[in-house]
């Protein structure tokens, strides 16, 4: 093979896809274009919708039966995929190009071991020996860092926990060492301490093999992270590409730099620096605007400039970066004031009364153990510690977020506020009265309404056979708000005004709405009860980052005139900074640390906390983050550790007073407790994981547009 | 945004939602499996219909034996199909017969739906003991023989169309009942689900209302299967002389009453076995239509 470094490994030219659907044809991605060079990571970020998937796909030549590319080339090193046998394909998907993708335990066959699926990709694509095979498939588990890579080869995929499976299905696209490795969404189903050890481990493969890489996200945060150069992507168009460092620091184009104010950097604040959210939605397919296709979106719309023909990219004169380019013909007459598009200041919500305590609750499920052994052993009921011993209080009017990864009791919590389970123990008290022990068939209406629930799914949160209006006017009508079918229909619409959703949409079906509008309906039908609290799970992390600052913006606007409390639970701790008064982190069922927001972001942290904080990417290349990747895995529920439940993956263990002993509440401040066996003065010791520079050292303060840079 | 016009919304109606039924009927015409299929459905539909109006003569005359089809009748008209050896007009046996075939067969499967689709959302929803009862009695039902199972019902209760009705419910309610709690273990996950108890909903109301009308695509396809099935049963139940007592026409009944003759006279047989394959047939491809358009996006 003639590959020379100078070569690109990929190199994209003018490429338009098309999807063939009921409504014709769609252009899905449009006059692309990109250059992938050895050893280069390349980034293609964008909402749900604008192509990033699709332009993958056709890199692999697998467009689905409705997909075609209609024009342009995409040549790897040098031959047009395009024009190749499904023969010579086949040589080059899994050997020369890989793909991973979003969720491992769809990659990966159940019914077969780890070993024979790494084996077979030598056996195929290089003809090795088994006993070559075996060696080659070891080494690459051991390089994806997966411990014990013996035991790893016998076991089956459902052994394995998820960041495992990614492990092993990264090994897998590693093993035929590929030239180029495609990697759409490939951390979106892990947790976010297991998806900072991907994340680095992806950024480690480039360097270590050599290998190019195309990185999918919607995340600007991780792009920041491991890409060198990245494309931001909106409605099938590129519509800036860059460098990290220019595109991160200047954004020229408006969506770019309007969706670094969608997302809560550490500069944006609830009431102060509000996010701003880019106003609409993204254009359907085949209804894309006449010119620019954000131009309906843009604030910097000009009539007459904007919407007359289609606009090229062009490169950013003036820049240092020399492969900085914009698709915006009004680029160099726009000015973004500040750094970060931020909305009008806002007055702070006032803090009332208590509303909620809980003391000393936990919640145990039992579980009945039908194998020979328990049956031998006498123990039959094993006891699950969903939610041991939780302490914490919520007020009028506030926000308290319960932070944690999968598997930490924050739902189960949740069913037993909302009744659909009881406590098996301690307090549960809601204005007032004991409710832990309260199924919801013996909750009065009023005391249904006033404690809803936001869900985090949109697709699942309103049913699919019912109308918006119907939905919610059920809620009206079921606890008791208005009996009055003409009554119930006045209040529907006042609360579809509520969630600024046009008023026709009462007659609309789930299906016609998208992600953020049905999260819109579920909001207003959580608020139909007039709820004094609401629990919000996740509402806003499976939505797109525009969308998501919009309903963000939107429930804290509710949240404000109602004076209702918030319990806010999410796994996102920059979502969490920018929305929460206090936070509770819990792990495996109980509470390692709980204070104010500012408490918790700042020393004295609990080790797992400052993991957490550590793993949330943030896209502010601005802003310092001190590393910090757990090892190890979950522990099971069925099988915690006896001592501290972190224990296991605990980066600053003590010794061994860490398994046998439950740790205490240790008091650092006012309202401020940390379970952790290591001293209070130990933990004030540790420098704050983020930095964040004053607004007076940013590089925009410092007016060096243009001073070089390295 | 239409913010000001709107606060007059009309309730909705079922004239709408009849508009509606149709609209989704429409979707059919992008699959050509399903458009034959709801052709030959139709023509069937529209036979019984006009039932008294199409057919030449009186299906339970005896006119003439053994005649051939096209043979000319003296009384006036044509045996275009021939007629069976009591001299009875096999065309008008059919078209009256279609009207048995559409009667009972959509009765029996309705029945075996209700029967099922209660079950199955009882046992996948409220799971536990339940679940184990009611799936357990399934299964015991299952384990038979169908056919046996037939012909012990029938046998003992008598032949009857309620008795045909109630032993096909018996034997295919189970296995309605198994797809439907299949869908309702799904199902009952979901958020809206969640909603639905958190604000107090009984448990029959989540079942019937928010559950079961998203399981409504798939019932609706295995609906059209199963109805073929059925009246393969009903056909062979009238085969084996446990159908619906005669003289009425009953296609089943009217290949067992003529299959001696078969070899001689093999339009007495032909005709009625090509019309019951023709419904079922018309059923399956609306079937195989219905989930082709589901699968599509």
């Amino acid at each position: 093979m003639t590959s020379s470094s100078d070569i690109p490994v990929l190199e994209i030219q003018d490429l338009n896809i098309s999807y063939y659907t009921r409504a014709g044809e769609i252009p899905a991605v449009i006059d692309f274009s990109l250059t992938v060079n050895k050893g280069e990571t390349v980034g293609l970020v964008g909402e749900s919708g604008c192509g990033k998937s699709t332009v993958a796909w056709a890199v692999m030549q697998y467009m689905g039966h409705n997909g075609r590319i209609k024009s342009g080339t995409i040549n790897f090193k040098g031959r047009n995929l395009n024009e190749l046998s499904g023969e010579n394909l086949r040589r080059i998907r899994g050997s020369e190009i890989s793909m991973i993708y979003q969720e491992p335990f769809a990659a990966l066959n159940p019914s077969l071991t780890v070993a024979s699926q790494l084996m077979e990709v030598p056996i195929t694509h290089e003809r090795s020996s088994e006993k070559e095979a075996w060696e080659r498939s070891l080494q690459i588990l051991s390089d994806v860092r997966l411990p014990d890579p013996e035991r790893i080869m016998r076991a089956y995929p459902h052994q394995l926990s998820g960041g495992q499976q990614q492990r092993v299905v990264i090994a897998m696209a590693l093993l035929s060492k590929p030239s180029l490795l495609l990697l759409d969404e490939p951390t979106t189903a892990l947790d976010v301490t297991v998806e900072a050890g991907i994340v680095k481990l992806i950024a480690d493969i480039s360097r270590k093999f050599g290998t190019s890489q195309i990185y999918i996200s919607h995340n600007l945060g991780l792009i920041l992270e491991i890409c060198d150069r990245v494309f931001v992507m909106y409605s099938g168009e590129v519509v800036e590409e860059g460098s990290i460092h220019s595109i991160f620091t200047w954004p020229k184009h408006p969506y770019t730099h309007g969706l670094f104010g969608c997302i809560a950097l550490p500069t944006a604040d609830k009431n102060a620096a509000p996010l701003k959210p880019i106003r609409g939605q993204l254009p359907l397919p085949h209804e894309r605007p006449r010119g620019c296709n954000f131009g309906p979106r843009c604030d910097y719309f000009q009539a007459g400039t904007c919407d007359v023909e289609a606009i090229m990219m062009e490169p950013v004169i003036g820049s240092q970066a020399t492969d900085h380019g914009v698709r915006c013909v009004r680029w160099n007459q726009i000015e973004f004031g500040t750094e970060v598009a931020h909305g009008d200041a806002k007055p702070p919500i006032e803090i009332g009364e208590r509303v909620l305590e809980v003391e000393r609750m936990q919640k145990y499920y039992e579980v009945h153990d039908r194998s020979i052994a328990a049956l031998i052993s006498g123990r039959r009921i094993k006891l699950v510690k969903a939610n041991e011993a939780l302490d914490f209080d919520a007020r009028r009017g506030e926000t308290v977020a319960i932070v944690g990864e999968s598997g930490c009791g924050k739902s189960t919590f949740a069913k037993v506020l909302m009744g659909l389970e009881c406590s098996t123990g301690g307090v549960l008290r809601y204005e007032g009265r004991e409710i832990g022990n309260l199924p919801v068939q013996k909750r009065s209406p009023r005391q249904l309404g006033s404690l809803q629930m936001i869900f985090q799914n949109p697709s699942d949160t309103l049913n699919p056979s019912h109308t918006v209006g119907g939905q919610i006017g059920r809620v009206i009508k079921k606890f008791g708000v208005e009996s009055d079918k003409v009554k119930i229909r006045e209040r529907v619409l006042k609360l579809l005004d509520l969630v600024k959703l046009p008023q026709d949409f009462y007659l609309r079906r789930p299906r016609q709405l998208s992600g953020g509008q049905k999260q819109r309906v579920g909001i207003a039908r959580a608020f139909a009860g007039n709820p004094s609290m609401v629990i919000a799970d996740e509402p806003v992390s499976a939505l797109d980052v525009s969308v998501a600052a919009a309903v963000t913006e939107l429930l804290t606007d509710i949240q404000r005139e109602h004076k209702t409390t918030l319990l806010f639970i999410s796994h996102d701790l920059s979502v969490v900074r920018y929305l929460a008064d206090r936070i509770v982190v819990m792990y495996l069922g109980q509470i390692m640390e709980r204070g104010t927001t500012a408490q918790i972001f700042a020393p004295p942290y609990h080790p797992y906390t400052e993991a957490l904080l550590s793993a949330v990417p943030i896209a502010d290349p601005e802003v310092s983050k001190r590393e910090i990747v757990l090892q190890g895995n979950l522990p099971s529920v069925l099988n915690p550790p006896k001592g501290c439940p972190f224990v296991t993956r605990c980066p600053r263990k003590l010794g061994e007073i860490c398994e046998r002993e439950r740790p205490p509440m240790q008091m650092a401040a006012e309202g401020h407790a940390i379970a952790c066996h290591i001293p209070l003065d130990e933990l004030r010791k540790v420098e704050p994981v983020i930095s964040v520079p004053e607004e007076a050292e940013r590089i925009h303060a410092r007016q060096e547009v243009g001073a070089g840079e390295d | 945004m239409s913010h000001a016009t709107a606060t007059t919304i009309p309730a909705p109606s079922y004239v709408a939602a009849l508009v509606r039924v149709l609209k989704s009927f429409a979707l059919l015409r992008e699959s050509w499996v399903g458009m034959i299929g709801a052709g030959i459905v139709i023509f069937w539909v529209l036979v019984a219909i006009l039932a008294p109006f199409l057919s030449p003569f009186d299906p339970l005359a005896t006119l003439q034996p053994y005649a051939k089809p096209l043979t000319p009748f003296a009384g006036g008209g044509t045996f275009w199909l021939g007629t069976d050896h009591i001299g009875r007009d096999i065309l008008s046996r059919i078209i009256w017969g279609s009207r048995t075939v559409l009667i009972y067969a959509p009765l029996a499967a309705f029945t075996a739906y209700a029967v099922g689709i209660m079950m199955g959302v009882a046992a996948g929803y409220f799971g536990g003991w339940i679940d184990d009862l009611l799936s357990g009695i399934a299964d015991i039902i299952l384990s038979f023989p169908v056919l046996v199972l037939y012909i012990i019902i029938i046998a003992t209760f008598g032949a009857s169309p309620i008795n045909i009705i109630l032993a096909i419910t018996f034997a295919t309610g189970p296995v309605v009942m198994r797809i439907v709690r299949g869908l309702v273990l799904d199902l009952k996950n979901r958020d809206y689900v969640a909603a639905a108890q958190t604000r107090g909903e009984s448990s029959w109301r989540i079942m019937l209302v928010e559950i079961l009308p998203n399981a409504r695509g798939p019932l609706i396809v295995d609906a059209c299967l199963r109805l073929g099935y059925v009246i393969i049963t009903i056909g062979v139940l009238g085969f084996l002389g446990l159908g619906l007592p005669p003289p009425d026409p009953d296609w089943g009944g009217m290949i067992n009453e003529t299959r001696q003759m078969a070899m001689f006279a093999p339009h007495m047989t032909l005709f009625p076995c090509i019309a019951i394959s023709s419904l079922i047939l018309g059923f399956n491809l609306l079937a195989d239509g219905l989930r082709e358009i589901s699968l599509r996006d």
